[in-house]
């Protein structure tokens, strides 16, 4: 029996203690009551903050979910002009972050915006003559988040549609159901537990949501945490905050998990014949393409346009050497992340394969919890404990050898990488996990019994099979961090700043038009992942390797 | 050549193989058979070197590679292994999985042994293919191919042929011992299927509950079976109760059978005797009928469920032109080559 002097157990456990460090800080800070600023925040603006938040989080997973599982329905069982395009173009506004299609649309929307200055001249109306509907309130932001994250209901309700037997179909038709009957009573019910992922997915999303909600003036626990943070300076009393904020997400967790509990009695491993897409006549046709364009023009085509022609516009004044400075950073900055993030996902999912006990297999578990958990949240958890070692330090240094050592820790890039690490390690180590699932144990044994000892079937069998998920690892993670906004807003050292940083900047100082160029910027590096899903959704579900 | 003397396996302290002594000549198949849970494949582990034992030793070519102190890695052991998934690598073409084990070897002979080996397994043209492209009986050939390729002392098949269609099984299963008699290889294969095992196997040993039953030959172990659990497990039949007479006899509803062996049964002990379907045979010339209860259509043969007067029943395989309704009274007539007997508990 392996004991404590197993050195696996070790390299697993002390890292997972340590990405587990900001979660837990985050609800040791309940211990600590701040009895005047919670009557404060009671009296004032806490109502707002729950409220608005479920309304975002609520508003957003039934657009979600209405968006992508129509669109998903009618991809995978009709067949009309332009569904082979229109299959990966839904995936597009992936690419968007949350906060740049909300300040693009401000933009057009706006009173000074091209859309209402057009009426206006249109029409002959003045300001006051007539009623236009507000983006910048709760409503738009839940239009602008479902219009970004639907595509998570739309992959993950895709496949599960696609993997129903075609028989099922005709087993609905031959007991006396018409195709709508089908989908309402069989397809749809099937299809739960994927379409439920997808819309908690989006919903952890929108709790996590900082730059549209600020953008907006609407008031939710992110901007509440940021405001008692920075505004009211009261640390402990953000961080309470954050637990609260937290514990939702993560009950809405549970409730995901609690409502996959019976999934594997959907999947019964039948012989599956691919269904036959059901053809309609050109009318339908062109309404199925019309319904399934809308979200890809809202969500990715219309804003995408308007930053180009912003860009474009003055791009000779912005295209200079501070924009090549935030991309230089900006890149360098994800590189980082990504690389640390996949060494600790190759490191777990390593672990987790040589050692199936609880010892290994639970940090593991709890250590990629962070995807669920707010970046706010995260920065704050990753801010307060290292503030206290650097004073620790500090005072140390000082009393010893009488240096300042200043913030060692909490103001450099270390507390970012940390950070990242703690949100993206749920990425990387999915992507690892998979790619070394498809290792089977057995392909171990095949090589050692033809003469490898276990260093070369490292080398000669899991480097090559692996290569593929730890360069997708690396892309994914880096793309994110690239588009992460607000841990980086808050765990940034001075003068320090990134595309997204610098993007919501100069947005909130209503500079759209200079936000553009930063912004596509960002955009575009995110359209390389978004092919990435693309092709690999396509072939799982083709059943190639 | 392959030798394992009271070999005990367990996993976390939980003994799951014990004591296992058996033994195989070069060039002979051995076949270890069980329901699951019974430690088969464990065992099979053992000797590839994947388990370590922790009692008792096995031996290969006369050197120990396993036993409670030490063990042999799986690498220094020239053991080929067929498993049951193929484990074939999806980033190699055919040829270069079949080439993976030859180390330290020239691209020519490399190449040379890997067109023999193709030619061996019957899939001549499919060197440059990748593992995807091939079916599920070309899987197994390739991965015979290159467990064949390091010439190893001895080749261990894990439910080799459980993934293919039973079409397939039997004739992959007749071709495979055709090709480990003509490299003369020692093979031992593991299967729950006991016609696999009699097409293929020298020897096959009964496995229950971690331990060996039985190790014999085919014929043996249906005819001689050692055990209840081994005449159960092996072939169809029925334990028909009788009682031991003075002089070796014993006494049972379809008559007295003369023991040939002298055994340490008493005057008067109960016992059960085994009676195979093919130990019964139809004639209906014969004087004793009995009535018949059910049948299974077989082909070439009706599997009948018989009914004797005294209450028990007993089965008969009878030519398939022999066609007798239900409830009907069929002449039959013993024809028992081993009288097998079992003890009957209190």
């Amino acid at each position: 029996m392996r004991g404590w002097r197993d050195i696996w157990r070790w390299s697993v456990l002390l890292p997972a203690a340590v990405l587990a460090v900001p979660v837990l800080v985050i609800f040791a800070s309940i211990g600590y009551p701040q009895p005047d600023v919670w009557l404060h925040l009671r009296q004032t603006v806490l109502a707002d903050y729950v409220i608005n938040s479920l309304l975002l989080a609520g508003g957003t997973g039934i657009g979600a979910l209405l968006m992508g599982t129509s669109t998903a329905w009618i991809i995978s069982q009709y067949q009309f002009i332009g569904r082979r395009y229109l299959r990966w173009l839904l995936l597009l506004p992936l690419a968007m972050p949350a906060y740049i299609i909300a300040y693009t649309y401000t933009g057009m929307l706006d009173f000074a915006g091209p859309l209402q200055t057009i009426l206006r001249e249109q029409f002959g109306w003045r300001y006051g003559d007539y009623w236009f509907p507000e983006v910048r309130s709760l409503g738009g932001a839940i239009l602008m988040l479902s219009l970004v994250l639907y595509p998570y209901v739309y992959m993950l309700a895709r496949t599960a549609f696609l993997e129903q037997s075609a028989s099922l179909f005709e087993a609905s038709r031959t007991l006396g159901f018409t195709p709508r009957q089908h989908f309402w009573k069989v397809a749809l019910p099937l299809a739960r537990p994927a379409i439920l992922t997808g819309t908690a997915l989006a919903m952890m999303e929108a709790f996590a949501d900082y730059g549209t909600v600020q953008y907006f003036g609407v008031t939710t626990f992110t901007t509440g945490i940021f405001r008692t943070w920075f505004g009211m300076g009261n640390q402990v009393a953000a961080a309470q905050l954050a637990a609260l904020l937290t514990s939702f997400v993560l009950l809405l967790l549970v409730l995901e998990r609690w409502s996959r509990r019976k999934i594997r009695y959907y999947y019964q491993g039948q012989h599956r014949h691919s269904h036959a897409r059901r053809p309609v006549n050109l009318a339908h046709q062109l309404l199925l393409f019309t319904l399934c364009l809308l979200p890809v023009l809202l969500g990715f085509i219309v804003p995408a346009i308007q930053l180009i022609s912003w860009a474009l516009t003055n791009y000779q004044v912005t295209l200079n050497r501070e924009f090549g400075v935030l991309v230089w950073n900006s890149f360098t900055l994800a590189a980082m992340a990504a690389i640390i993030s996949v060494l600790l996902a190759l490191l777990f999912a390593y672990g987790k394969r040589l050692r199936r006990d609880v010892m290994v297999q639970v940090p593991v578990r709890i250590a990629a919890l962070g995807y669920a958990v707010p970046g706010t949240v995260i920065a704050i958890g990753v801010m307060l404990p290292l503030a206290w070692v650097d004073g620790r330090i500090d005072l140390l240094a000082e009393q010893w050898f009488g240096v300042r050592t200043g913030l060692i820790f909490s103001g450099t890039l270390f507390a970012l990488l940390l950070a990242y690490s703690v949100r993206f390690l749920a990425v990387s180590l999915h992507s690892v996990e998979a790619g070394l699932e498809r290792i089977k144990p057995s392909m171990d044994n095949a090589a050692r019994s033809l003469g490898y000892k276990p260093l070369h079937v490292l080398q000669k069998i899991h480097l090559p099979l692996l290569r593929t998920s730890v360069l997708t690892a690396l892309l994914l993670v880096f793309v994110d961090v690239l588009k992460e906004l607000p841990a980086t807003l808050i765990l940034r050292p001075f003068n320090f700043n990134t595309l997204a940083v610098r993007t919501y900047e100069l947005a909130s100082d209503e500079r759209l038009a200079d936000a553009a160029l930063p912004a596509l910027a960002i955009v575009l590096v995110s359209l390389l992942p978004v092919i990435v899903l693309a092709r690999s959704v396509d072939s799982s579900i083709k059943g190639k390797p | 050549m392959l030798n394992l003397q009271q070999v005990a396996v367990a996993y976390s302290g939980n003994t799951v193989v014990k004591d296992i002594s058996l033994s195989l000549a070069k060039g002979q198949i051995g076949c270890l058979v069980g329901p699951s849970g019974c430690g088969k494949t464990t065992l099979l582990r053992a000797i590839a070197g994947f388990e370590a034992v922790c009692a008792g030793s096995i031996s290969l070519q006369g050197n120990i590679v396993s036993n409670a102190e030490q063990q042999l890695p799986p690498e220094l052991r020239q053991v080929g292994m067929v498993f049951q998934d193929f484990a074939l690598f999806p980033h190699l073409s055919v040829a270069n999985n079949i080439s993976f084990g030859l180390r330290h070897v020239s691209k020519s002979v490399k190449a040379t042994k890997v067109k023999q080996l193709l030619q061996l397994v019957g899939l001549p043209d499919l060197g440059q293919r990748y593992i995807h492209q091939l079916s599920g009986g070309q899987q197994q050939r390739v991965a015979l191919a290159r467990a064949l390729a390091p010439e190893p002392n001895v080749l261990l098949l894990d439910e080799p042929f459980s993934s293919l269609d039973t079409e397939l099984r039997e004739g992959l299963a007749r071709e495979i011992r055709q090709i480990l008699q003509q490299l003369q290889i020692t093979a031992v294969m593991v299967t729950h299927d006991q016609n696999e095992a009699f097409a293929m196997a020298d020897m096959i040993g009964v496995m229950a509950q971690g331990r060996l039953q039985q190790w014999a030959s085919p014929y043996e172990l249906y005819h001689k079976p050692a055990s209840r659990f081994v005449a159960d497990f092996i072939g169809r039949g029925v334990l028909l109760p009788g009682t031991v007479l003075a002089a070796q006899q014993v006494q049972t509803s379809l008559g007295i059978f003369q023991q040939r062996y002298v055994s340490s049964l008493q005057p008067g002990d109960k016992v059960d005797v085994l009676i195979r379907p093919d130990d019964i045979v139809h004639d209906d010339s014969s004087s004793v009928t009995a009535q018949v209860a059910d049948k299974a259509f077989r082909g070439s043969h009706i599997l009948y469920q018989l009914k004797l007067d005294s209450g028990e029943q007993v089965q008969c395989l009878a030519l398939s032109h022999h066609n007798h309704a239900m409830g009907e009274h069929i002449g039959i007539r013993l024809d028992l080559d081993h009288l097998v007997l079992f003890p009957r508990d209190h």
